[in-house]
């Protein structure tokens, strides 16, 4: 995984309540067995609006996402963090993740940061004010720095220690597993003959 | 593994405290203790696959040279992209056939079982793994879908997982988590005539919201939840990630041993003894405490139905749609405002007055024989309405074996329905079973969210009653709201 330690992008106000993954992207991109490519299906239905956030060119080139709350509801898939990714997102702020599409963001290096919704707005409010402003979200202080029109504001974020550190390392989730493959070869000779087994089939 | 008994946990202060269902099934997985804010690597008992979140994940493995390392504890069926119709036949997109093949091929390559389409065992993956007695108390399981909180109706802890998580328990059977909160809900008292396990969950969701749940694990308890049977229990558990909460748990009982009891692998002889003795400890300790609790009184429930486009946004049967502009909190004023534009409904509109095209019966939610036969109820010796297009899908091909062999399939079809193959259907979308733009569902699945059945699509969720009663009446019913059938 790539590491994440500071970014500078185009910030991108979202001002929509309970995005679910399928908004993020909708069922039917979810055919494909590739990991890359998803792009094209990230808010796939939004994004037929002309008035849509990602559809006025100011912000198309756009890598900091700022929600509504209740980001990521819904679905498991993964394909979300790979569509916000793929189109070029590596930051999403919001007051509110669910708990799954956290989880699956810092696996795949797409920083997730809770900002308070007061904060939210005004970023969201200097984003529209100027499209194209940029932000700068640094993980190693927690802070998101805008550079609004006039003059630059900070809010603090918040994140997990454990997985601040793992984006900053780049690191690889099974690689640190399996670093402790001795403790789950014990373990698994504790575990009572009678919970079943799918082999073999009955 | 499960708890031996219930030992005390001994708190920094040295009183000791009871535990609570998830923290017992939490504990007793604990490869290793992560130290200074690093989560605990949790042992993974069963991991369940399926089409759509896996193939990445054995790219991974692949990439990295490394083997499933426990296919004896993973199952795999074929359920999102399914075809519900002409299955003998090759899948007429050649994006989805490559989805299935290459699920096949990396089953064949690694070692694991697979339920493939056409297969008995082949059906929703949250259906299979119950019907096959392979979800148990006190076990942990997980899977790449959000839905995998209905095993939790069995005393698991089981939740749903991403791909990257999906490859790491492939490789690993373990994953690195954080202890969840835990929140009690609980249901008194008993359900009136008419109102279901899918009336307590829609309730649920409604009062605490779609991210009340966040971070939490919620244990049902009450004697609305105990008189439940386990196909019922499965259905609250099942929509506990819409609530926000990754699980949801049910304490097991007399009702989840006579479920499991003869189940292909359903422990048998002294095993079962063994393993009913270890499971009857399951139970919250009554000196153990909640983060947080909510209590609902079951007589005051009625058939529950969602008006807009997050599964939060429900109400009574009986009551009209909602005025956004009474709505206190801004941000969930606009909610509702853009969810009634795209639902394309008027403030004030009574529920009942809605009328739908399609009524969907199935998913992992409502899709077993339980529900199937409540619904056949509503409908025998009826004609649907006119112009109203009613797909039934079975949760599995046994559900629907089942469901022939007492003959339900020729209700539903005497009844002007379409019976169809298992699979995940018109909940997703995925397969070729989906609304066009603006039709409008009455659906027993469980995610209203826009373009979820299909882009553009308008979906109510309701129980299987509702669905059957909506089917008879054209718009959102109940049984009570129908005439006497002509025959029986």
């Amino acid at each position: 995984m790539e590491k994440f330690v500071s970014h500078t992008g185009i910030g991108v106000p979202l001002r929509r309540s309970n995005v679910d993954t399928d908004q993020i992207i909708p069922a039917v991109y979810l055919k494909r067995v590739t990991r890359t490519g998803f792009e094209d299906g990230l808010f796939a239905a939004w994004r037929s609006d002309p008035d849509f956030v990602l559809n006025q060119e100011a912000f198309q080139a756009g890598s900091v996402l700022v929600a509504g709350p209740d980001f990521g509801t819904g679905s498991s898939r993964e394909h979300a963090v790979w569509a916000l990714k793929d189109y070029g997102f590596r930051v999403v702020l919001s007051s509110r993740f669910a708990d799954i599409f956290r989880g699956n963001s810092g696996k795949q290096g797409l920083l997730t940061a809770v900002v308070d919704q007061g904060d939210i707005e005004r970023i969201q409010l200097a984003l529209e004010a100027v499209p194209g402003t940029e932000v700068t979200v640094d993980l190693a202080q927690r802070r998101v720095t805008v550079a609004a029109a006039d003059g630059n504001f900070q809010v603090g974020f918040e994140v997990d220690d454990y997985t601040r550190w793992r984006l900053m390392e780049g690191l690889d989730d099974i690689g640190l597993t399996l670093q402790h493959v001795e403790a789950i070869d014990a373990f698994e000779t504790t575990r009572p003959q009678w919970l079943p087994v799918t082999l073999p089939a009955r | 593994m499960v708890d031996e008994g219930h030992l005390a946990v001994e708190r920094p202060g040295g009183a000791a405290v009871g535990r609570t269902l998830a923290q017992k099934v939490w504990d007793a997985h604990v490869v290793r203790t992560g130290a200074g804010g690093e989560p605990d690597l949790l042992y993974i008992d069963l991991h369940l696959i399926h089409e759509v979140t896996s193939p990445q994940a054995f790219d991974g493995l692949r990439l990295a040279g490394r083997p499933v390392r426990r296919p004896d504890l993973t199952l795999a069926t074929e359920d999102h992209n399914v075809p519900t119709t002409d299955i003998d036949r090759p899948i007429a997109d050649p994006v989805s056939r490559t989805q299935l093949e290459t699920l096949r091929t990396n089953c064949a390559e690694f070692g694991v079982r697979l339920h493939q389409l056409g297969d008995v065992e082949q059906g929703i993956v949250h259906v299979v793994g119950p019907q096959l007695g392979l979800t148990q108390p006190g076990m942990t399981v997980v899977c790449g879908d959000s839905h995998t909180s209905t095993h939790g109706a069995f005393g698991a802890l089981a939740f749903g997982i991403g791909t990257s998580e999906v490859e790491h328990v492939l490789a690993t059977q373990t994953l690195p988590l954080k202890p969840f909160k835990t929140m009690a809900v609980t249901v008194n008292g008993s359900l009136p005539q008419g109102a279901t396990a899918k009336d307590i969950i829609l309730a649920v969701i409604a009062r605490i919201g779609t991210g009340g749940g966040q971070g939490y694990v919620l244990e049902y308890r009450g004697e609305a939840i105990r008189a439940l049977s386990m196909e019922a229990r499965m259905t609250v558990c099942n929509m506990s990630i819409e609530a926000g909460a990754r699980a949801g748990m049910i304490a097991p009982d007399q009702t989840t041993f006579d479920y499991l009891k003869g189940r292909p692998h359903a422990p048998s002889g002294a095993d079962w003894d063994a393993a009913v003795a270890a499971w009857s400890q399951l139970q919250t300790d009554a000196d153990a405490t909640f983060d947080a609790e909510v209590v609902f009184d079951a007589a005051d429930l009625e058939p529950f139905v969602t008006w807009g486009t997050n599964p939060g946004q429900g109400l009574p049967l009986s009551a009209s749609v909602p005025d956004p502009a009474e709505l206190d909190d801004e941000s969930e004023r606009s909610a509702a405002q853009r969810a009634l534009e795209y639902m394309g409904l008027t403030p004030g509109t009574p529920l009942r007055r809605i009328a739908v095209d399609t009524v969907f019966i199935g998913s992992c939610t409502n899709g077993r024989i339980e529900d199937l036969r409540a619904a056949a109820e509503v409908v025998q010796g009826r004609v649907k309405a006119d112009g109203v297009r009613v797909l039934v899908v079975p949760g599995s091909e046994r559900v629907r074996q089942q469901a022939e062999a007492e003959g339900l399939d020729k209700v539903f079809r005497d009844f002007g329905a379409e019976w169809r193959n298992a699979g995940c259907s018109m909940c997703l979308g995925m397969n070729p079973d989906q609304l066009a733009p603006r039709e409008r569902s009455a659906s027993t699945s469980n995610r209203n969210f826009e373009g979820r059945q299909g882009k553009g699509g308008r979906t109510h969720l309701v129980s299987p009653l509702v669905a059957a009663a909506t089917a008879v009446r054209g718009t959102l019913s109940s049984p009570a709201d129908l005439e006497p059938a002509t025959s029986s």
